[in-house]
């Protein structure tokens, strides 16, 4: 199937999108006897419930030489547990229709049910969703397994312009920093890594002190509190507090890297780390690259590379707010014969927003479109919970929702214009360009 | 890259809330109207279903349907090139279109209070489309790069398109939706209007609304905005019918990657007949218990057990215009060759043909069903994308109930039945890539992607 937009353009909104609202969410919040916090929203319109249990336990917690460990850990909780193997956690979840899956993020890393919310499946699948998390067995066959195959994942992404693209961008941009490395890992690390490392990875980031249960869904407050107490209760306790991670520094001065690669496409990237989850400035930039590159065909990259040159498919911008400064990033695939063109327009573009600001029109447009759509963000039970494990992870007002098109309403074409200045300096971008024969 | 097609019937739904829920209405001109009441959240998703995909266009303009698709944002005399999204950006709503084989769909998500917006623009578009030779000229470009994204610098998906083109040597399903490389370089606007005028009418389209709404009322709003378009003949559609099979094909596509890859394609039965068939149903089953999940038996042998590959999916979807295909597709494990890893997989399907399968994989297939009915509802775009799919393929959302009854009715001798007549060598597509080395340096301009005849 075939879309107008791109799937990155979609994922750049999607990084936005996620945070505005401006109705209210009944949010209850509360502690278990053990630690963990609750986050819960009853929703009694179908017979469901969405579950997520979430830790500091996302790549951004991987020491570089065991590059991967944080994303095997996540991948491996569930093959096996309580002595259950594999086959039979998949089956019994499959009996009563459940979905169990790893979330992994730069931050954060857990585990999503989605259950049918009558007694008998909800009571099975969280029986094993309390297993995995409490309980993995992380089996050498299953650890040698998911290893043998991420390094196959990871030596056809050595070919592939995108994956390469993103990685040289990433590390470009935060050096030794983890999170400049590839959440997957490396092929040198992976293959070092042992059981045992997983086992205590686990141990040392799956503990009741920092997880986030986030449900919603068809039970009440009291049967949520007994879930919560059922999910967290046989967790790891936290021996030791998680070390602070390094400062970000921005990057002093532009730097551009020329990949060579034979596909008919160059992948371009532009950034440089962006902003927080509570960054001061973040609803400024948030509304100000909606204009920018975050807005579809709302926006002013769409419409010079796209719409006024027909050269790229997909270009966009997004900052991807983290603990730390996350990045800020442009991104679009070209004719490789025609990557130079395309890059210029881009830079050109982001110079004369950062320097000129958007047009009071603009900013008007970009608010009613982020006020107006709020609905949208809160329309299902799944975009529910991953706001739940947002706010209850980057540890978020429980009022963010409602007001957050408020701060963005208050924003002014000043605000914006001094943000961008301030944040967004053309001149030190990092620059990749995967394609060609890597000469300019 | 295959589609999960895991339980396409299945997922298509019951209806939420009350028995009379969807509701149906004609207008004058024979658009359809099809309005599901979802009172779950304050909003609203209008869909425009055209019944003309890639199926139904001709050799040497394939991938216009999905170019047209394209043009749909470039204009009418009352709102300009571009101000479409602008429009419904502004709005604060979501929209975009998505082209198949069946058909080509437009979507707005909103506020309730804004679908008479989305309403007003597309029956503008529907009727008065401005095509012009600048705008076209920039499109077509557009939609080259689409290609050389999704497919030219894909390997796996140029095995998929060329496993496709083998697999079926007369319906259109042979073509990629996207079109060749070729037919899009040699596209004039001509032809997209000619696709335009050829297809675009009331009566050859379905809306599909689902959300905070009275149907009444969008059955009015909706006569308001469309009745007064005019309806105009359609062609006929030939059915051009696939030949049968006379044995295996073998597709060998070289293209630079690390690992290889393989796909199979089966000619089986697509559904005609909700309430009579049984081979369709049984062959959604057949998927499940294949590649339903986790441990479903294709993963849980070639990935787990016997690790000859690292990742593998079966996918079978009966709801289509044309004929149909049974897909799997593997990647193998390193140190494991292609041959072994095809083996493998003729070893489980050997295994469901002489053994056939449990009743309790049978009953674990049938629970998910059971649970993706409600999953699916807490999706209003989801819950329309069914309704409009049925519609577009020649079915009605009316039809879901005697499919879900049957689909359960299925027995693990029918599941055994089908893939003892249908998974077989004789209507076999078999494709693979042979992974070529990396070249650091791209010797000439026109060596890599030598299709690109310009």
């Amino acid at each position: 199937m075939l879309t107008k937009l791109t799937t990155s353009l979609l994922g750049g909104l999607v990084y936005f999108l996620a945070s505005a609202a401006h109705a209210a969410l009944p949010i209850q919040h509360w502690q278990t006897a053990s630690g963990a916090q609750v986050y819960f929203v009853e929703s009694r319109g179908l017979p469901l419930l969405d579950v997520s249990v979430e830790f500091d336990a996302g790549a951004r917690r991987d020491a570089p030489a065991q590059a991967g460990l944080a994303s095997l850990t996540a991948r491996t909780l569930s093959l096996g547990a309580s002595g259950l193997p594999e086959e039979t956690i998949s089956r019994r979840l499959a009996d009563v229709g459940a979905q169990l899956a790893a979330s992994f993020e730069p931050d954060r890393a857990g585990m999503t049910l989605r259950t049918l919310s009558s007694e008998r499946e909800r009571n099975q699948s969280l029986d094993l969703l309390a297993r995995v998390l409490q309980q993995p067995d992380f089996p050498e066959s299953a650890i040698e397994r998911e290893k043998a195959r991420t390094i196959a994942g990871l030596k056809e992404e050595s070919t592939q312009p995108g994956p390469i693209g993103e990685k040289a961008f990433y590390a470009a941009l935060y050096g030794a920093h983890p999170y400049g490395l590839p959440g997957t890992g490396k092929i040198e690390t992976l293959t070092t890594l042992q059981r045992q490392d997983v086992a205590a990875f686990y141990r040392r980031h799956y503990v009741v002190e920092a997880a986030v249960i986030s449900l919603v869904g068809d039970v009440s407050r009291a049967q949520a509190e007994t879930i919560a107490e059922q999910l967290s209760a046989g967790l790891p306790r936290a021996t030791a507090p998680l070390p602070a991670l390094p400062v970000i520094a921005p990057p002093a001065r532009g730097e551009t890297l020329r990949i060579p690669h034979p596909a008919s496409q160059s992948h371009i990237l532009l950034g440089t780390p962006g902003m927080s989850r509570n960054d001061p400035d973040y609803f400024a930039l948030y509304l100000g690259n909606y204009i920018l590159g975050g807005g579809g065909f709302a926006s002013r990259l769409t419409d010079e590379v796209r719409e006024k040159r027909g050269l790229a498919y997909s270009v966009y911008s997004y900052f991807l707010p983290l603990a730390q400064p996350g990045p800020f990033q442009i991104g679009l695939q070209t004719k490789q014969e025609q990557s130079q063109q395309a890059l210029d327009i881009v830079r050109t573009t982001l110079t004369r927003f950062v320097t000129e600001g958007p047009t009071q029109d603009e900013l008007r447009r970009a608010k009613q479109n982020i006020g107006g759509g709020f609905p949208l963000r809160i329309d299902s039970n799944k975009k529910i919970l991953g706001y739940l494990g947002l706010i209850g992870f980057y540890q978020l007002p429980l009022n963010y929702l409602d007001d957050f098109a408020n701060k963005v309403d208050k924003v002014t074409l000043a605000d914006v214009k001094d943000a961008f200045k301030r944040r967004i300096d053309p001149e030190s971008m990092v620059t990749v360009i995967v394609g060609g024969d890597g000469e300019k | 890259m295959l589609t999960k097609a895991l339980l396409g019937i299945a997922l298509l739904g019951l209806a939420g809330g009350a028995a009379a829920n969807p509701y149906e209405h004609r207008l004058a001109n024979g658009m359809k109207v099809i309005v599901k009441e979802d009172r779950r959240a304050p909003v609203v998703v209008s869909q425009i279903w055209y019944r003309a995909g890639s199926m139904d266009e001709q050799n040497g303009t394939t991938g216009v349907a999905h170019v047209l698709e394209h043009m749909m944002f470039k204009g009418t005399p009352k709102v300009p090139a571009g101000q479409f999204s602008k429009i419904i950006a502004e709005a604060g709503g979501r929209e975009n279109a998505f082209t198949n084989r069946d058909y080509t769909a437009y979507f707005q998500q909103l506020k309730t209070d804004k679908l008479p917006l989305a309403f007003k623009l597309e029956a503008d578009r529907m009727e008065n489309l401005v095509l012009t030779e600048q705008e076209f000229a920039k499109e077509i470009q557009v939609v080259m790069e689409e290609r050389r994204m999704r497919t030219d610098d894909k390997p796996q998906a140029l095995v998929f398109e060329q496993l496709n083109a083998a697999a079926l040597s007369a319906h259109p399903y042979r073509h990629p939706v996207i079109g060749w490389m070729d037919d899009l370089e040699n596209m004039r606007v001509e032809d997209a209007r000619a696709w335009y005028q050829r297809w675009y009418a009331p009566n050859n389209a379905t809306l599909v609304v689902v959300g905070d709404v009275q149907h009444e009322e969008v059955f009015k709003l909706a006569q308001t905005h469309f009745g007064p378009l005019k309806a105009h003949p359609l062609p006929a559609r030939k059915p051009q019918q696939e030949p049968q099979q006379r044995g295996i094909k073998r597709v060998l596509v070289k293209a630079q990657a690390k690992l290889p890859y393989i796909a199979l394609a089966y000619r089986v039965p697509v559904l005609q007949d909700v309430s009579q068939d049984i081979e369709p149903y049984a062959l959604e089953i057949l998927s499940g218990v294949l590649d339903g999940h986790a441990a479903a038996r294709l993963n849980q042998a070639l990935v787990r057990e016997s690790r000859l590959a690292t990742d593998v999916g079966a996918g079978y979807g009966a709801i289509s215009r044309g004929p149909g295909l049974f897909l799997i597709e593997a990647t193998p494990s390193e140190g494991q060759n292609v041959l072994d890893l095809e083996q493998g997989i003729r070893q489980e399907i050997a295994r469901v043909q002489r053994e056939g399968i449990s009743a309790e994989e049978l009953q674990r297939v049938k629970a998910q069903v059971v649970a993706a009915q409600v999953y699916q509802r807490d999706s209003m775009f989801y819950q329309g994308m069914l309704i409009g799919q049925m519609e577009s393929t020649g079915l009605s959302w009316r039809d879901e109930k005697v499919m879900l009854e049957r689909l359960n009715a299925v027995t693990a001798e029918q599941v055994q039945a089908v893939a003892q007549k249908y998974l077989q060598d004789d209507g076999l597509t078999l494709a693979t890539l042979d992974p070529q080395p990396m070249e650091a340096k791209r010797p000439t301009q026109n060596s890599v992607g030598g299709r690109h005849a310009h």
